[in-house]
């Protein structure tokens, strides 16, 4: 036989885990896909169309996009500094806090929502300073973005560090020894070996804050064209029973996060390559 | 001094103390800002009204039925979960075979999907047009906006975690221990509970505790598919929203509190499983 499906292979249970496999994914994910992928198909074009170009639904795709590119941009500046002092320095309670990093992969994100609208709201421990000098936190585009950098911190942060940890500091030393200050060594070796590994994490935070939810319709305040994001217009749409908006909404946001994680395995394929 | 801040090696780039200083000053208060800052508000939000107040938000039938749906939620979703990533790390990990690159990209899909997304997927199939509305009428059985679509929600956004820590862990560890067991004469049932188990078990651990932590704190999907009837189709999270958004922060905060406490034992037990699976 010419064409194989499997490698040859003396391990037993191919058969019964692939199975097994293949039909939890089948009735899990793929069935709800297919309702979903059925019920695009159900749509004319038009409709479609209208669906995803109305002002409110473009109001919210900007603003989603928008304040998920602002906050992944912070959570990328940040987080390769925290991954540089978690992973370069030592100093006390360095393993609480890189324990604390994982938080909001553990916090539900609802409870997230709660706890920064109270920190953030006008009479909240910052929102009331940050009101006095006139910057209003909550129930605007700044709070839907800050509820995103707590969200997406952990992706950059855990992304880069174990590269920095497992960076060759012989490198490091020969470009010292050669004459290179500090900051050249930095630009020049460090960054340009932790880049890949910053874009991969600063795509996963992108991709997560464009869906997230929770977190975000607390502080929100949820202004139609202000302050409602797609995730939200989409919940909108289906208490109202318009399945065939949400379906619109859905498979543009959906298209969206496909293309996103396809590029973070060609991120992912591109560093492997390049750090071998 | 109070406060020290080093270099972790000395070798290789070594910035000096001023900068290191700032480095970690920055670092800290951000971290402070954006995380510890919430999960302190929680805490004492929760108890601001007394001990006896937060015993009330939490005791009350309303809440006490949201917990019992939360932990029901977890006791199927995390054990099928359990399962399914164990078989599909096993056929993933130890073979190589057509199509398995198609698995592992289906298995990241929840990480990729909105978790409104998730939720209304499962409202096109069982919801009041839904696809499949027709079997579950027949069986005289309620998906939307009853327990099973909880439960199916909660397991379509935690079954990567399992599968996802095992493919990765089993994958480097490669099958040398398991082809020497089987020739020696052992079944591939002894294999598995004697060999490969062993190996595994902080990532299982590891695996498990996330999924749970994501099961019980679901909230977006959930909240799709529940239709938020008080004392039916109430899960923690979603009776902590329904208290905020009536104004009644103290008993919101306090069933919050449950869930942030949760998260902290989550995260305790997460980096005990992490440095074991190091070793």
């Amino acid at each position: 036989m010419k064409y194989q499906f499997k490698q040859y292979n003396i391990l037993p249970g191919f058969g019964l885990t692939l199975g097994y496999t293949v039909v939890y994914l089948g009735l899990l994910v793929l069935l709800p896909l297919a309702a979903l992928t059925l019920s695009a198909l159900q749509m004319t074009w038009p409709e479609f169309w209208s669906a995803i170009s109305s002002q409110r639904a473009i109001r919210s795709f900007a603003l989603t996009f928008g304040t998920s590119f602002i906050a992944a941009v912070i959570n990328t500046i940040f987080g390769l500094l925290i991954a540089w002092c978690l992973s370069r320095m030592s100093f006390p309670g360095r393993k609480i806090i890189d324990a604390m990093i994982d938080l909001p992969f553990a916090l539900p994100t609802a409870i997230s929502g709660i706890a920064l609208t109270a920190v953030y709201a006008p009479n909240g421990i910052l929102g009331e300073p940050l009101a006095r000098l006139g910057i209003k936190v909550a129930y605007t585009p700044i709070g839907i973005i800050i509820a995103m950098i707590l969200v997406g911190l952990p992706f950059v942060v855990r992304t880069v560090q174990p590269v920095l940890a497992e960076l060759e500091r012989e490198l490091e030393e020969a470009a010292l020894g050669l004459g290179a200050s500090n900051w050249q060594t930095f630009s020049k070796v460090i960054f340009p070996l932790v880049l890949p590994s910053l874009l991969t994490g600063f795509t996963l935070a992108f991709a997560r804050n464009l869906g997230e939810y929770g977190s975000v319709v607390f502080i929100a305040g949820n202004m139609p064209m202000k302050t409602e994001i797609t995730s939200l217009l989409i919940v909108t749409h289906l208490e109202q029973y318009d399945y065939a908006g949400a379906t619109a909404l859905a498979s543009a946001m959906l298209i969206i996060s496909f293309v996103l994680l396809l590029t973070i395995n060609l991120l992912q394929t591109w560093s492997g390559r390049r750090l071998k | 001094m109070l406060f020290f801040v080093q270099n972790k090696y000395n070798k290789g780039l070594m910035p000096p103390a001023w900068l290191n200083w700032t480095l970690v000053v920055i670092s800290l208060t951000f971290l402070a800002v954006f995380l510890l800052l919430p999960l302190v508000i929680i805490f004492t939000e929760a108890f601001r009204q007394g001990m006896t107040l937060w015993w009330q938000s939490i005791s009350e039938p309303e809440a006490l039925h949201a917990l019992k749906l939360t932990l029901l939620t977890a006791a199927v979703a995390v054990p099928a979960n359990t399962i399914f990533g164990l078989a599909a790390a096993w056929c993933l990990a130890k073979f190589r075979f057509f199509g398995r690159n198609i698995i592992i990209t289906l298995i990241d899909l929840p990480f990729a999907v909105s978790p409104i997304i998730a939720g209304m997927l499962f409202v096109l199939l069982f919801g009041a047009r839904g696809y499949l509305r027709g079997i579950t009428d027949s069986l005289d059985l309620q998906i939307i906006f009853a327990v099973p679509g909880i439960i199916l929600a909660t397991m379509f956004i935690t079954f990567p975690f399992v599968a996802r820590e095992l493919t990765g862990l089993m994958t480097q560890q490669g099958s040398q221990a398991e082809q020497a067991a089987l020739s020696l004469g052992a079944s591939g049932w002894q294999t598995f509970w004697h060999i490969t188990l062993p190996d595994i078990k902080w990532g299982l651990l590891y695996g498990i505790i996330l999924c749970n932590a994501r099961a019980m704190g679901e909230f977006g999907a959930v909240s799709v598919v529940s239709g938020h009837i008080r004392g039916k189709t109430n899960t923690l999270p979603l009776h902590a929203e329904i208290l905020y958004n009536e104004y009644n922060f103290s008993a919101a905060f306090a069933v919050a509190s449950l869930l942030a406490f949760l998260a902290l034992v989550t995260l305790v037990i997460k980096s005990i499983a992490e440095r074991r699976k190091k070793r």
